[in-house]
């Protein structure tokens, strides 16, 4: 097991590796030179000499990757001169909001898609099945803004039920939190949902054809135990890699909704870096996202050996 | 000795179903629900984007300050380049710049289905060379496949956004930023194709005929995946046409002038409040395409590629 876990971090090495050379690559690959470029467009000559020589610019392209490296590497993103702030300070500032959509995102969609997908699974060719299906196909083809204004339209401003925007950090009681949260987050399940409800359906149904489900029909089990212990229990690795792989989806719409619903969180944080050429904050913000990503896909790997007792590493 | 011909019998049958089968793979695919209702909104479409100017609108990017933020509906007037003042009804009201949403969101048709359909044949060109190269060439595979997963593990809105930013939102880098990050998964599906068809006897007997390598990969190998990049590919341009959205939406991709649902969108939004149709129709159009396509691309999976129905 050990054994396993170093040899899957190890792994990751590479994979982050070659996020790191693409990161850098895009920067150089911009037009202008780099220094300017990161230094911003108010920047003075001496800044951008300041910068210049920090990054070794005028060295060989792999010693100016190994500084760059080594910078990111010790924790030193950069500086934004959009906000004038450390790129890392920033994050910091910008990391709870999103942590918190993310959080309550999957615990929704988790929450809501495995007993769909069971369902649907058990009641396969019904109405039910044919129903989340068709949910699952529209889910993957609303956009995520179109939904999001359409449940602010309703809920927000017909309703009045739930604020229309903005974001109270959980340190200011959990009430409010909740308020500004559940709605971005619904929104954002959606997608979400329809991808593991689907997984999940497929899953089960390869299941549920298997012997030891008729045989635990047979001893008399309830149905209810059938479909968890035995069809749902078999049927958890699937679930488990779609839930990891759909983080890409999930951080995708993180950009999407808190733009709509004004969270000032890294989704907001990564599309006002975009459209201010923040270079530093654009990086420091795709770095940080793409080692969330490979990690939550690490811990994915790792559930297996709890989902699936046969599975030893 | 035993009874001799069930064996070779069942071989026979099997054989002539296969037979069967690729015969009526389009027959199939015509007779398919999802692709005749996918289809048939996307030819409504594709007819809505080439006959645009004829459908009653005006020059989407023309604007009359005297026709501001009117109601669906609504008549009032627009100004057009000769700098005459024509009388004109707002199906769709008009923005806070008083342009017609209803022309904006029918020439809006053009760019979605033009960016969709560009995005999929990019990744698709791009994916099939990188696909085989890695699936045959085997030292090659190694490095490439890891700079494929270092490509996914980059969520791909992040790739789209940080690339039109750096070179500025046209229609060509646009489509160039979204098809970039899909690269990597038509690579690894047709990799994997590749590995399984190379084993094939067929591929074997052009070997051994001296073949060379590039006629092998290109008329034994790839005619076998067709299917399933058929079906790839609508993904893909569903996904494109959503992703182009988003950039318009965020004020990344194309100029806001040009006239797509995204920028109609991010134009409305400022406005919600007051005039939530300046979301919402550009809103029904981009999800009925994406719908469309989707349901389209389930359809030819059912039908070409049973396999991978299947799996999912």
């Amino acid at each position: 097991m050990y054994a396993f876990l170093a040899r899957r971090l190890l792994a990751t090495i590479p994979v982050l590796a070659i996020v790191a050379v693409l990161v850098f690559l895009m920067l150089r690959l911009t037009p202008g030179d780099p220094a300017a470029i990161l230094a911003g467009d108010a920047a003075n000559t001496e800044q951008i000499a300041q910068i210049r020589a920090g990054l070794g610019l005028d060295r060989p392209v792999p010693v100016q990757f190994m500084i760059w490296l080594g910078n990111m590497l010790s924790g030193d993103l950069g500086e934004s001169f959009y906000y004038k702030m450390k790129v890392t300070a920033l994050i910091g500032q910008r990391i709870e909001p999103t942590l918190s959509l993310a959080a309550l995102t999957i615990a929704i969609a988790v929450l809501t898609a495995v007993p769909l997908g069971v369902l649907a699974a058990w009641r396969f060719g019904g109405w039910f099945d044919r129903a989340l299906m068709g949910f699952a196909v529209m889910g993957f083809s609303v956009p995520v803004f179109v939904l999001a204004y359409i449940l602010i339209w309703i809920v927000s401003l017909k309703l009045g039920w739930l604020p229309v925007q903005g974001y109270r950090r959980i340190a200011d009681g959990f009430g409010p939190w909740l308020q500004h949260l559940i709605l971005p987050s619904i929104t954002l399940s959606v997608i979400y949902i329809a991808l593991i409800a689907r997984v999940t359906r497929a899953s089960v149904l390869e299941t549920l054809g298997e012997d030891y489900i008729r045989t635990a029909r047979a001893k008399g089990l309830r149905e209810a135990r059938v479909l968890v212990r035995h069809a749902l229990a078999n049927a958890a690795v699937p679930i488990a890699t779609i839930i990891g792989i759909g983080i890409a989806l999930l951080i995708g719409g993180v950009v999407v909704t808190e733009s709509v619903y004004a969270i000032p969180g890294l989704g907001r944080l990564t599309v006002d870096a975009v459209l201010a050429r923040d270079f530093p904050t654009i990086q420091g913000v795709i770095l940080l996202f793409s080692l969330f990503y490979v990690l939550i896909n690490l811990l994915v790997d790792l559930s297996y050996v709890i989902l699936d007792p046969r599975i030893r590493y | 000795m035993e009874t001799p011909d069930a064996r070779q019998y069942e071989a026979l049958s099997v054989e002539s179903a296969a037979v069967v089968r690729r015969e009526s793979a389009w027959q199939r695919v015509k007779r398919n629900w999802s692709v005749r209702i996918g289809g048939a909104v996307l030819v409504v479409l594709l007819l809505v984007a080439l006959i645009a100017p004829f459908l009653g609108t005006v020059d989407p990017t023309l604007f009359d300050a005297a026709s501001r933020d009117l109601l669906p509906g609504q008549a009032g007037e627009i100004t057009t380049l000769e700098g005459e003042t024509v009388k004109h009804s707002f199906l769709m009201g008009s923005d806070s710049f008083g342009r017609d949403i209803y022309s904006r969101v029918v020439y809006g048709t053009r760019v979605s289905l033009i960016v969709g359909v560009a995005t999929a044949l990019l990744a698709l060109a791009f994916g099939i060379v990188l696909g085989l190269s890695a699936g045959y060439l085997r030292w090659l595979d190694g490095i490439l496949m890891r700079v494929m997963d270092g490509i996914m593990a980059i969520p791909a809105i992040l790739i789209a956004i940080s690339l039109v930013a750096m070179w500025k939102g046209s229609l060509l880098t646009v489509v160039i930023a979204i098809a970039i990050p899909e690269i990597p998964r038509v690579t690894r599906l047709v990799r994997s194709l590749v590995l399984t068809i190379r084993e094939e006897p067929y591929v074997e007997a052009a070997l051994s005929l001296g073949t060379p390598t590039w006629k092998i990969m290109f008329s034994h190998i790839l005619p076998n995946t067709v299917a399933p990049l058929v079906v790839q590919g609508t993904y893909i341009c569903a996904a494109g046409i959503l992703t182009e959205a988003i950039l318009s939406f965020l004020g990344v991709g194309l100029p806001p002038d040009i006239p797509t649902w995204g920028n109609v969108m991010a134009e409305g939004r400022a406005q919600f409040n007051e005039y939530p149709h300046n979301i919402f129709f550009p809103g029904i159009f981009l999800a009925a395409t994406v719908l469309a396509v989707n349901i389209l691309g389930d359809g030819l999976r059912d039908t070409l590629d049973p396999k991978m129905a299947k799996r999912v």
